[in-house]
């Protein structure tokens, strides 16, 4: 835990300092909670103090895919009541240096979140955190719409099927409409597409949408495509964001979409369907 | 020469006008207080002129101090007579208020110099009423929208057309009480006309609507696939029917 005073809640007007990260989607299942535990965590490990918090309130996860869920003593509505102070609550990663957790409570729903609760420690963490991710719930109701309320950029995660497209593009139309910088009249949020869950074979067999597909419907710049792979599935068993499984496709897709959302120009990767060599399919290399 | 504490000078005050044909107690209350109820605010504190020269010739003799009192009752201001008939000046001068001749700063100037939706006329605020929508009938800017309209939805342009510069999703809905322009992929819902002009058009760059309709007639997209499909196409009613058709 780190060490610095509690900060008292700030005015409504105070500017944001942080960049306040939506990661967002609508429907359910596709990646969400995935994508905030490996984009916060990239950010860390690229040396800015960064926090995650879950805005899941009742469908705790993200403790889980962080692989800290055993140090969950006080958590982001113990914070919005004030039962707790924020440094009480904030879980510091004990893997990245630089990275923070706030969890959801388990045991309360989503209108425990109140708008002036929530900016208020929005505030008090953007005082010295560089990046506060916002791990968002789905759906579209008031737990979602807090969590893009204050956003600064979205990262809208979409699987390549149309349901989730549609509700990707659903949320995309709050993101225009229902935001702190909506209605203060300022530059709108900036919207990324997140790719995730990618089979190129399905998609050359037609059963998948592809990149291209995708981006003409919703329109918005590619942040990056993950591929569909096991080691998501295993790194989230394990707790371990799978961005700090280097070696894997899924890890260094990570890698690259971190790169780019920091301005970085990187090459899209793991597009194509791979032929894989007899040595490399005999070592299952993934 | 600043000296002078105060300076004369000629105006035109905006007053109604309440020209009594008749007059009985319980009539008169009865009568102006529907009036009033109708627009309290606009007779709240209302500078009156009680015009006499319609008053029928033969009419048995009027307690003014009464009506006066009964105007004040309903929150009128009554500040002059208007046309007294002879015979009346004295008893007209006992109350208080000021004298106008027939004819003068009445109807024949008022209605120039004074502002239109303020009727000169108390009994006939309907006219006016009618005038000022007049005015607003005239020519509506069209509504421009740049970026994206995204499912869930819906932009309405009413009494105008709709220009959109960038795709329309599916699950969203254009309407326009006019033309509907797209210059994106329209892929969502689009009504043009729909207050019921039939001479209404939607036009787009590439149609891949889920439904098109002007006023009222409309098609699905699996009609549509066969027409103009993913290509520049405009909708139009021609004998009741609709038409797509390529650009």
């Amino acid at each position: 835990m780190n060490t610095r005073e509690p900060g008292v809640a700030g005015k409504n007007e105070e500017r944001l300092l942080a960049k306040i990260i939506v990661v967002t989607s609508g429907k359910g299942g596709v990646g969400k909670t995935t994508s905030s535990a490996a984009i916060g965590t990239g950010l860390a490990l690229r040396g800015f103090k960064t926090a995650i918090i879950d805005f899941d309130v009742g469908l705790r996860n993200l403790d889980l895919i962080m692989g800290c869920e055993r140090r969950v003593v006080y958590d982001f509505v113990n914070v919005i009541n004030k039962e707790a102070t924020l440094n009480q609550a904030l879980i510091k990663d004990k893997r990245t240096p630089n990275l923070f957790i706030l969890p959801a409570s388990q045991t309360r729903d989503k209108d425990a979140l109140s708008q002036e609760g929530v900016q208020a420690v929005l505030n008090e963490l953007s005082r010295d955190f560089d990046y506060i991710v916002c791990d968002s719930p789905a759906g579209i109701e008031k737990g979602a719409q807090m969590a893009l309320y204050y956003a600064d950029i979205a990262v809208v995660v979409t699987n390549p099927e149309v349901s989730s497209v549609r509700d990707s593009d659903r949320i995309l139309g709050i993101l225009q409409s229902k935001t702190r910088r909506v209605e203060a009249g300022e530059e709108p949020v900036q919207e990324h597409l997140l790719l995730t869950r990618y089979n190129p074979s399905r998609v050359q067999a037609g059963e998948m949408l592809s990149v291209q597909d995708v981006e003409d419907i919703l329109a918005i710049p590619l942040l990056g495509v993950i591929p569909e792979s096991e080691a998501v599935l295993k790194a989230s068993n394990q707790g371990m964001p799978v961005i700090l499984e280097k070696e894997t496709e899924a890890g260094q897709a990570y890698s690259d979409a971190v790169a780019r959302l920091l301005g970085e120009e990187v090459e899209h990767r793991f597009l194509e369907v791979q032929k894989k060599g007899f040595f490399k399919r005999l070592l299952g290399g993934k | 020469m600043n000296q002078l504490s105060f300076q004369l000078k000629g105006s035109v005050v905006t007053a109604i006008v309440l020209e009594l044909y008749r007059y009985s107690r319980a009539d008169f209350s009865a009568e102006l207080e529907a009036k009033v109820r109708q627009a309290p605010m606009f007779f709240h504190q209302t500078p009156v002129v009680i015009s006499l020269e319609k008053l029928e010739a033969n009419a048995p003799s009027i307690d003014f101090t009464d009506l006066i009192a009964l105007c004040r009752d309903f929150g009128l201001r009554p500040m002059a007579f208007k046309g007294a008939p002879a015979g009346l000046g004295e008893e007209l001068q006992a109350t208080g208020l000021v004298l106008i001749p027939a004819g003068q700063g009445g109807r024949a100037t008022v209605p120039e110099t004074a502002p239109a939706p303020v009727p000169a006329v108390a009994p006939e605020p309907e006219v006016v009423v009618r005038t000022v929508v007049e005015e607003k009938l005239v020519h509506r800017p069209s509504k421009i929208i740049t970026r994206p309209i995204r499912s869930g939805q819906q932009v309405y342009a009413e009494g105008s057309d709709l220009i959109v510069m960038a795709a329309v999703s599916e699950g969203a809905e254009i309407l326009a009480d006019g033309h509907i322009h797209v210059y994106g992929p329209l892929r969502g819902r689009a009504l043009a006309g729909v207050r019921g002009d039939a001479q209404a058009r939607i036009f787009c760059q590439s149609l891949e609507a889920e439904l098109v309709s002007v006023a009222g007639n409309f098609k699905l997209s699996d009609s549509l696939r066969e027409l103009a499909w993913k290509a520049p196409a405009q909708v139009y009613l021609l004998d009741d029917t609709l038409h797509v058709g390529a650009l």
